[in-house]
């Protein structure tokens, strides 16, 4: 039995993903930390936002905007963050309900230990310092404290609190005219509840909170509020304001400056690689300067390289045979076009080569003879670079060409 | 909507179950390797070569193993030449077979060959399944298998569907009562009691028609429904509580019709056996069902094998006469997302 050889492999596809409108809007709210869902048929809002409606498959478009705020949902919590999870530090992994929304959002939640986590606790956005319209985009939630001062504290700058009310300020100013959808008129709703948090709003908080423990519970008190004394009235900083689960979604255009139309989703897999038994044996026959073939013991075929089984009986080989080491060209193509990190010069030639004594042919690159020379039946032999553990390609061995009939099978 | 299927125009039975021993790291067999004694197995179980097979249908995925069309190689295990008739799922080989028993049923072909194979060993599996995901809003954030499925479990606490002790004994049962204690925390309220084994591993049944099967085995595995049903991929817009798909796919497999007796349920989770049971209705106070007597995924899961895996073992038992009417449960994707439901009876 020889040792099994093993070999890094990593992966890497940085796919490039376009967007449809719906998930556009999204991406480029959170990039102007804006929250968007999107209306389904039922009425429910779904956060993050979907093309096409999870029931009934209708393409959505009514977008909505909810609140950063929100309520958990359920939690894990995982003391060993893997590479490319939002946070370093240990975290909990959340599905949080925005407050507006029906549906939860899957991210992580900074907090200092699972005792500090609990279904139904009241949590909020942290924004990324830099954003470019992308999930990551949110860093992850935090704790909000619960009960009274919620949208009070985000104005006092708790973490990235205090630049943000301001920025948001100025951001919905130049973007006043997309506001015009709110439904009930009120204008920049974050805003407003931010400045008139009191008690009556951290009141409206605390209860639901509570309410939204358990199923469902955020859209009966959200029913509530928009016809309670907090609408009627018009005063802001009521059961209706963001940082409150009872917070109505207002409708919003999904019209942002230069929208984000695609995502580069890289990604990166590392594996160590295995070849299995027989091919060890054949890459450790290569670097003595050996070709090991397998015979099958039904049909007596010789595979070279072999895999370990004979692709036409569907049987184990095992019988090593030592093949070559010349062998003949019996097809071949000039390769015109130089391959990116491949350090050979075109045209250049890749052949099948059936080396004596195996019954299927190999391929690799023709050399030491001009590309427009090279014709099937050319005799050929390998070429070992010093200190090589496989040939860097094979040569003319100055032969005659074998006759056509001997390797006419093996094309 | 159309009526379920039942007594669907041919009779097709499982009549071979095979799997390979279920290992941590298999670097010393390529894929071809580990499957080409299964496919010998099953086989020779039925007296069947290689050419007399109707059709043959493989499940498992080029992510497990980093390279791409990986499959094709499997397919010198089985000969495949002169060309045979054949078709592979990037998905468990439950599909397959679902694929070729549709393939039966046409009429098509009297026997199949279906086959999976999974090894997981090459890379780190709770990363690679991330790639499955949403790659827009969930991809990115890299959560873990394990992760996604500590949110389902956390939800059925919550709900006082289940308690720690339920999910340790669960685990400690299907690892044949060794009850070890529950482990250390994975991702939190998981623990390792509560997880499957990483490992690599194969298995194969072949499908026969009718009188086909008679002659084939003794006691055939007659498949009664099959059916399997997708839920919305938005973890965030399902109850994780439950399994509506599971429900619907039993209901249209004819689960409910009559009892079973024994009930193969892939859940690569112990939280997971809790919303199966309760969507199968297995719950029930007086219920006296069998349910993993094989000891499930949670003894051995070799991805994209353990779905099919659950139809040989309830194939099996009916074919040892240790069952006579099973239920046979396949899932694929987080938190229970797709889910597979078969339903197997000894002849009448």
């Amino acid at each position: 039995m020889p040792e099994v050889l093993t070999a890094p492999l990593a992966v890497e596809f940085p796919f490039t993903r376009s967007l449809g409108p719906v998930q556009s809007a999204f991406l480029t709210g959170l990039r102007e930390r804006t929250v968007l869902g999107v209306r389904a048929r039922d009425g429910r809002v779904v956060v993050p936002p979907v093309e096409y409606d999870p029931v009934t498959a209708d393409e959505l478009r009514d977008l909505v905007e909810v609140a950063p705020t929100g309520t958990v949902t359920t939690w894990a919590w995982n003391p060993s963050p893997r590479r490319g999870q939002p946070l370093a530090t240990p975290f909990a992994w959340v599905l949080v309900r925005l407050d507006g929304a029906d549906t939860a959002l899957l991210h992580a939640l900074d907090a200092p230990g699972p005792d500090a986590v609990r279904t139904g606790m009241r949590v909020r956005i942290r924004w990324a310092a830099e954003r470019t319209g992308a999930i990551g985009d949110i860093a992850c939630f935090e704790p909000a404290r619960e009960g009274a001062g919620e949208p009070a504290e985000e104005a006092a700058g708790v973490g990235a609190g205090a630049p943000r009310v301001g920025a948001n300020g100025s951001r919905r100013g130049g973007e006043a005219p997309l506001r015009g959808h709110n439904a009930d008129g009120q204008g920049d709703i974050p805003a407003g509840g931010a400045g008139g948090a009191g008690g009556a709003g951290g009141t409206g908080a605390a209860e639901a909170a509570e309410a939204a423990e358990g199923t469902g519970a955020a859209e009966t008190t959200g029913t509530t509020s928009t016809t309670g004394p907090g609408r009627t009235t018009g005063s802001p900083g009521t059961a209706g304001c963001p940082g409150t689960a009872a917070y109505q979604p207002q409708a919003h255009s999904g019209q942002f400056g230069e929208p984000v139309t695609g995502i580069i989703a890289a990604a990166r897999l590392d594996y160590v690689y295995a070849p299995g038994r027989t091919q060890s044996r054949y890459i450790q026959g290569l670097a003595e300067r050996r070709t090991l073939g397998e015979r099958c013991p039904a049909c007596r075929k010789v595979y070279v390289p072999p895999r370990g089984a004979c692709p036409t009986c569907g049987v184990a080989t095992a019988e090593q045979v030592e093949v070559g080491p010349r062998g003949t060209v019996t097809t071949f193509c000039i390769v015109n076009i130089k391959a990116r990190n491949l350090d050979i010069e075109v045209p250049y030639v890749y052949a099948h080569i059936a080396l004596d004594g195996a019954d299927l042919a190999l391929h690799a690159r023709i050399g030491d003879i001009p590309y427009d020379q090279v014709r099937m039946g050319l005799r050929v032999e390998p070429v070992w670079a010093e200190g090589a553990r496989y040939p860097d390609h094979y040569r003319p061995t100055g032969e005659p060409d074998a006759d056509y009939d001997s390797y006419k099978e093996l094309i | 909507m159309s009526e379920p299927v039942r007594g669907p125009v041919r009779e097709v039975a499982i009549v071979a179950f095979g799997q390979s021993e279920h290992v941590p790291d298999s670097s010393e067999t390529s894929e071809v390797e580990m499957l080409m004694p299964v496919l010998h197995d099953v086989l020779a179980q039925t007296g069947l070569a290689a050419r007399d097979i109707g059709f043959t249908c493989s499940g498992s995925s080029d992510y497990l193993a980093g390279r791409a069309f990986s499959f094709t190689m499997a397919l010198d295990g089985v000969g495949a030449w002169p060309p045979i008739s054949e078709s592979h799922v990037e998905m468990d080989g439950a599909w397959a077979l679902y694929e070729a028993w549709v393939k039966l049923l046409t009429g098509d072909a009297d026997t199949a060959l279906v086959y999976a194979y999974g090894k997981s060993s090459p890379g780190d599996l709770r990363e690679v399944l991330t790639r499955q995901l949403d790659p827009y809003y969930v991809a990115p954030l890299w959560p873990d298998s394990v992760a996604l499925a500590a949110l389902q479990a956390q939800a059925l606490l919550d709900a006082g569907l289940t308690d720690a002790r339920e999910l340790a004994g669960i685990g400690a049962r299907s690892r044949g009562g060794a009850d070890t204690g529950p482990g250390r925390q994975v991702v939190g309220p998981l623990r390792t009691g509560d997880c499957p084994p990483v490992v690599d591993g194969a298995a194969a049944v072949i499908l026969a028609a009718g009188d086909t099967a008679r002659r084939l085995a003794d006691r055939p595995a007659w498949i009664r429904g099959l059916d399997h049903r997708i839920e919305a991929h938005g973890l965030g817009v399902r109850d994780l509580t439950d399994s509506p798909s599971t429900r619907l796919a039993a209901e249209r497999a004819g689960a409910f019709d009559a009892p079973v007796d024994t009930a193969e349920l892939h859940a690569p989770f112990s939280s997971q056996e809790v919303v199966l049971r309760r969507a199968l209705r297995l719950d029930a106070p007086d219920c006296a069902v069998r349910v993993n007597p094989s000891g499930g995924a949670l003894a051995a899961n070799p991805v994209m094998a353990a779905g099919l895996i659950r139809l040989g073992e309830a194939a099996a038992a009916i074919r040892r006469g240790d069952a006579h009417r099973a239920l046979a449960h396949a899932t694929s994707g987080p938190c229970l997302q797709q889910n597979l439901v078969a339903v197997l009876e000894g002849e009448r």
